[in-house]
């Protein structure tokens, strides 16, 4: 009874109400199945190759055969365990920067701290690890590297740029505006192959910085600036007399906005914020042009293959769903943080 | 100077642009004495008060607060905001903290004061002006008059040696504006150093040692209340006085 209700009062509540709830009914009673047939009932899960799938709906035997280069692209398998654990301690080592209130928060946070560093250790190898060069990543490994490494690095960078911006000091000032607008101004292409090409000219003689590194300096740099941007304008909604109080209590200038501007600023900025880290993520595939092979990459090698020929749907697919399970993410979390940092009467808190 | 003074004004004048807005002031507060500022608007009075605790950069003259002068030098700065509590027109609580939080953040922060202690003070000072039972709330739940007392207990936490109000209870509701004064005239009792920018005659008649009276960037008229209401000197007092009694 209770859901006869509801339908009655949701889909049919009024004349146009119910004619717009039966077109849309109609529309997908005859758009779902057809999908369903194609994604699971009519599809091939299993074949050797592409002549395997006999079937009216999706061949998904293309990525099963290439799953490992999905995932690792060439790493050496006998070394992929490596991979596996940086996967693995992934979510220990994001959780403690995304929650306040997990258990154990600040010994996780030291694992924070060590975690990029043992990224590198055990991607790249080093005493008691065999070196395993960056053009043997690729996929999900090589998206997640630039993806997760420059949002990462680039935020605290964005906050200082901003504050830089709107600095007294005219050196810190010039400094900054020249750098954002600089980095603003040039499609982050432009940026990759600057790193590629010419960051190993202006480098010392001796160092050889490998091409992974120079697109994630790339990347990164790239999302300093707009995330700059971005928080600047949380920064210039901030009332006078936020800074007025914190001055008039005595805090200091970094007091002042550790404390009180940068909380309320960022708060502001969340969804403006998660909305560059969600184009930088996706713009990570354009490294595919400096020779790098993510995701997007990997996925054009396989159609590449004469075994798997023709398969673009089903693997673009899957690549976008890896991409939608990602992005998606960020932006329920960004909806999770707005929530818990709302203080206001209509809010939830408390 | 005399061995009483915490306010030194000598000769100070401000511009902004081309607009001078204050003209050559001179004060003197002596500690524990409660001062009205008044006047009509745009006279310079929140300009002069802002200038005790540098959010405003006096050009010309010489500021002394507690015997230290106010110059570009940031530690005499830091110096005398420590020593002078402010409470704003539009209360600048922190929204993103709770009542309590708003409290301790500066003890803690600025005077290095351990968490528990801070708390045990914040909720003295709190329970003083009789919100202690809405510490956890933030401050867009509470009214605009429990909102300003909870300013006025986070600018006491720093146990300042003198307050300054510009304008307190000016963007309250009417209902409002007696359970903010009655907290004023209470810290007055205790003997607090208070110069206070009103227009709350009622509060400047009750409280005030001297009422200052300022017009065009000028103190015209400085008074004790009962000589300033009943025997004013200048016209302009009159005048100012006439329009809002």
């Amino acid at each position: 009874m209770h859901s006869l209700n509801w339908i009655k009062q949701n889909l049919f509540s009024t004349w146009l109400n119910s004619i717009v709830s039966i077109v849309l009914i109609y529309f997908l009673a005859s758009v779902i199945p057809p999908l369903l047939d194609w994604f699971i009932f009519e599809a091939t899960f299993i074949a050797d190759d592409r002549t395997g799938c006999t079937t009216e709906g999706a061949c998904w035997a293309v990525v099963g055969a290439r799953f490992y280069q999905f995932m690792y692209g060439f790493y050496p398998t006998e070394e992929v365990w490596r991979v596996n654990l940086v996967y693995a301690m992934l979510p220990f080592g994001i959780a403690p920067l995304l929650w306040d209130k997990i258990p154990f928060r600040k010994q996780f946070l030291f694992f924070s701290m060590a975690y990029p560093f043992l990224v590198f250790f055990l991607l790249y190898g080093g005493p008691g690890l065999s070196s395993v060069a960056s053009n043997k990543w690729g996929g999900l490994l090589v998206t997640l590297f630039l993806g997760l490494g420059g949002i990462l690095i680039a935020f605290p960078l964005s906050i200082f740029l901003a504050l830089g911006r709107r600095s007294k000091m005219p050196a810190i000032l010039t400094l900054c505006i020249v750098f954002i607008e600089f980095i603003r101004g040039v499609p982050l292409i432009t940026l990759l192959f600057f790193g590629n090409i010419m960051l190993p000219l202006f480098l010392p003689e001796g160092i050889n910085l490998d091409t992974i590194i120079r697109a994630l300096v790339a990347v990164t740099i790239f999302q300093a600036a707009y995330g700059a941007e971005v928080i600047r304008g949380g920064l210039q909604a901030m009332p006078k007399g936020q800074y007025e109080a914190a001055q008039a209590l005595g805090l200091s200038y970094w007091q002042m906005n550790y404390k009180i501007i940068l909380p309320q600023a960022l708060k502001i900025t969340i969804p403006a914020l998660v909305n560059t880290a969600i184009g930088l993520f996706k713009d990570t595939s354009l490294v595919l042009l400096i020779g790098l092979l993510d995701l997007l990459g990997i996925g054009r090698a396989a159609l590449a293959d004469t075994k798997w020929m023709a398969l673009h749907v089903e693997v673009y697919v899957f690549i976008a769903g890896i991409f939608f399970i990602f992005c998606f993410g960020f932006s329920r979390y960004s909806l999770y943080l707005e929530r818990k940092l709302n203080t206001d009467n209509d809010g939830e808190n408390k | 100077m005399n061995q009483d003074s915490i306010i030194y004004f000598e000769n100070v004048s401000k511009w902004f642009g081309d607009f001078q807005v204050l003209k050559g002031i001179n004060l003197e507060v002596n500690k524990g004495e409660k001062i009205v500022v008044c006047g009509p608007s745009g006279s310079g009075k929140s300009t002069m008060i802002r200038c005790i605790n540098r959010l405003e950069e006096h050009q010309e003259g010489k500021i002394i607060v507690d015997g230290t002068e106010l110059t570009g030098n940031v530690k005499n700065i830091d110096t005398v905001r420590r020593e002078v509590g402010m409470v704003f027109q539009q209360f600048n609580l922190f929204p993103h903290l709770s009542i309590l939080d708003n409290c301790t953040l500066a003890p803690i922060w600025v005077r290095k004061m351990p968490k528990v202690e801070a708390t045990e003070l914040a909720m003295q000072y709190l329970k003083r002006v009789q919100i202690e039972d809405q510490v956890h709330k933030f401050p867009n739940q509470l009214s605009g008059g429990q909102q300003q007392r909870a300013a006025i207990a986070r600018a006491l936490c720093m146990q300042p040696r003198l307050m300054l109000f510009d304008e307190p209870t000016s963007a309250l509701d009417p209902e409002m504006i007696k359970e903010v004064l009655d907290v004023m005239i209470g810290l007055a009792q205790d003997g607090m150093t208070m110069l206070v920018v009103t227009h709350e005659m009622g509060f400047a008649k009750e409280v005030a040692d001297r009422i200052v009276f300022m017009d065009e960037g000028q103190i015209v008229e400085a008074k004790a209340p009962k000589e300033f209401f009943e025997n004013p000197d200048s016209e302009r007092t009159k005048l100012f006085l006439s329009q809002i009694l």
